[in-house]
């Protein structure tokens, strides 16, 4: 596999206010995400995994440092712009899914080829082929609260994939799953997200599929603390 | 995104519908509100309205409408007639009375006496019965509405007699005339039999109608029997609008519909803001993913319109077709009679639907902006 580099982050920095206090999140991030693999970012609740994941996508700008995705500084975009680069090169997975309730599964796997400008009926047609390669399409027509929960995550996935991302992002995919349902997901992403030019991060602390990450980042206290293909022994 | 965007409401088909009563509400309660109001206060100028020819009313100095009059002399009419321009001019009486109806009770009349020989100062149309049974004696002719009101027992009103201030009269026909505003019932007779109905003093015309020769406006005929003649003269809309005027003036009845027409509006904006907002924070899950996946706040906010714009167009529309459906309705009662919808109604209730959609959209469209994508990892 190639070793394009997906995400490069220098000196990521985050700070939030609470109240008068100044808390730092993350404490200057340096990493690269390679193309190709699938990489887990790992820590406990208030690590900043989230909002290492966030920056790296481009949806919280860091308080210092930079993201280049791709090779585009991505907060050096104006806001029109950034908005437009996540729509061409970003997939997003959310752990609720964040389906929309009164359109279909295939019109929810269209939405972001709908946004991008496509007509709604050819966003369709091309949503329902993901479906498909997902073993959903015979539920491309019902709504998501028609489908059980590992299938509206496959909708979920359709959705992230169907415009053909380089950078796919999931938040914690296989909270609500069990065991093998949670390994058959982390197979199927493998699958269908993970490619050369194409790289696919998982915000997880499900110890049960760490086995299938390419690589872990382990994230304690805002600082990376563990870059390895495995967990380190004394987690 | 449109499509989703309206899917997105109407997939949601309790706020959805809450919405869309909150607006069809509102409109109705705002159109049927302002309709009452205005055909109300319209009635204020129904005697000039129900007099079909005259160009110019002329009366004392101090006469302000039809019902608060002051009498002039009767050397009043040669004046007017005196003046170049009139074509034509005729005596008018309006004055009230007291009837005795059937069962024994008193009921406040009004007294109209039209010119003896040309009968001018009548309705333009009758319902029953011909403007000539006036040459028959103690002749009136009644108005539609105060025959009902009169004759509530469903009795024939054609014949029937009526002791009218210690005088004889005999209802002979029925006119289509518009009600006045306290639907008082009113009786038309010749000016000389009513100056017998009415009780005497020396002067006893209340107006003058005249009409001008032509090429003479009505404004310009109005202005030179003031100067010649020392009276007052309004031309018809004038003198309608002063009608209305006193009206709004006089009474109570523009605060009580305003707060009424007010309450439309705050209601309107309480349901429609506390569903919209209802409504955008069930989904601002979703709207937060689609501000992830790249969907700008201009494609946001053009979403929030076009559902605030769906709902209120339907909303809106069924406001409008009950507001049309309740005047319809009513329009067989004669207290409603003549109702209509003046054009500029609607407009105004549509401009009261754009600011009630305007503002809870507005707001509940902040709290969508001001949602940060990152939101939905947390």
């Amino acid at each position: 596999m190639s070793q394009q580099v997906a995400i490069t982050t220098r000196g990521v920095t985050r700070d939030f206010q609470s109240g008068s206090q100044t808390i730092t999140v993350l404490h200057g991030i340096d990493t690269e995400i390679r193309a190709g693999e699938l990489t887990y970012v790992v820590g406990e609740s208030g690590s900043g995994k989230t909002t290492l994941i966030s920056i790296m996508c481009g949806i919280l700008w860091p308080t210092k440092g930079e993201v280049t995705v791709f090779g585009t500084d991505i907060y050096d975009l104006d806001d029109t712009a950034l908005v437009d680069f996540r729509l061409e090169n970003i997939g997003f997975i959310f752990q609720q899914y964040n389906l929309i309730p009164s359109i279909d599964a295939a019109s929810n796997a269209a939405v972001p080829l709908i946004a991008q400008g496509m007509d709604r009926h050819e966003a369709r047609e091309k949503a329902r082929g993901m479906l498909e390669k997902l073993n959903i399409g015979d539920q491309a027509d019902k709504l998501p609260n028609q489908l059980s929960g590992g299938q509206q995550q496959r909708v979920a996935i359709a959705r992230a994939l169907v415009h053909e991302p380089r950078l796919v992002v999931c938040d914690e995919p296989t909270a609500a799953l069990d065991a093998n349902s949670g390994r058959r997901v982390m197979d199927l992403l493998r699958e269908v997200a993970v490619a050369e030019d194409r790289a696919c991060i998982i915000v997880t602390h499900d110890n049960r599929v760490f086995d299938l990450a390419d690589r872990i980042l382990v994230l304690e206290d805002g600082l990376i603390t563990h870059d390895g293909k495995e967990m380190p022994d004394d987690h | 995104m449109l499509w989703i965007a309206i899917r997105m409401l109407t997939g949601d088909k309790q706020k959805f519908y809450g919405l869309v009563f909150g607006i069809a509400f509102s409109t109705l309660l705002i159109t049927q509100q302002l309709t009452i109001f205005i055909n109300l206060i319209e009635r204020g100028a129904s005697a000039v309205y129900s007099e079909p020819t005259a160009d110019v009313w002329v009366m004392d100095p101090v006469s302000r409408t039809p019902d608060v009059n002051f009498p002039m002399p009767a050397t009043a009419l040669d004046k007017v007639r005196g003046v170049p321009g009139v074509e034509w001019a005729v005596p008018h009486l309006r004055a009230g009375a007291s009837v005795r109806t059937s069962d024994g009770d008193l009921e406040g009349v009004s007294i109209v006496g039209v010119d003896d020989a040309t009968l001018i100062g009548l309705p333009k149309r009758l319902i029953e019965g011909d403007i000539s049974v006036l040459s028959q004696p103690d002749s009136v002719i009644i108005d539609d509405v105060g025959a009902g009101k009169l004759f509530e027992n469903g009795a024939d009103p054609i014949g029937a007699r009526l002791e009218l201030n210690d005088q004889r009269a005999v209802i002979r026909g029925i006119a289509d005339a518009i009600p006045t505003f306290t639907s008082q019932v009113t009786l038309y007779t010749k000016y000389s039999q009513a100056l017998n109905y009415v009780p005497g003093t020396r002067n006893r015309m209340t107006f003058v109608i005249a009409n001008a020769a032509d090429g003479i406006t009505h404004e310009e005929l109005a202005s030179r029997i003031e100067e010649q003649t020392g009276l007052r003269a309004r031309t018809r809309e004038e003198f309608a609008q002063d009608g209305i005027d006193f009206i709004i003036e006089n009474t109570g009845i523009p605060l009580n519909f305003g707060i009424t027409v007010a309450l439309g509006f705050i209601v309107g904006v309480a349901i429609v803001g506390l569903t919209f907002s209802l409504f955008i924070r069930d989904n601002i899950k979703q709207f937060g993913a689609l501000k992830a996946i790249g969907v700008t706040n201009a494609k946001i906010r053009k979403m929030v319109t076009v559902q605030a714009g769906l709902v209120g167009l339907i909303g809106y529309g069924l406001g409008i077709l009950a507001t049309v459906a309740f005047i319809w309705g009513f329009s067989g009662n004669p207290d409603f009679k003549g109702f209509y919808i003046p054009w500029q109604i609607p407009l105004i209730s549509c401009a009261a639907v754009f600011v009630i959609l305007g503002l809870t959209g507005w707001l509940s469209l902040r709290t969508v902006l001001k949602t940060e994508p990152a939101a939905v990892f947390r």
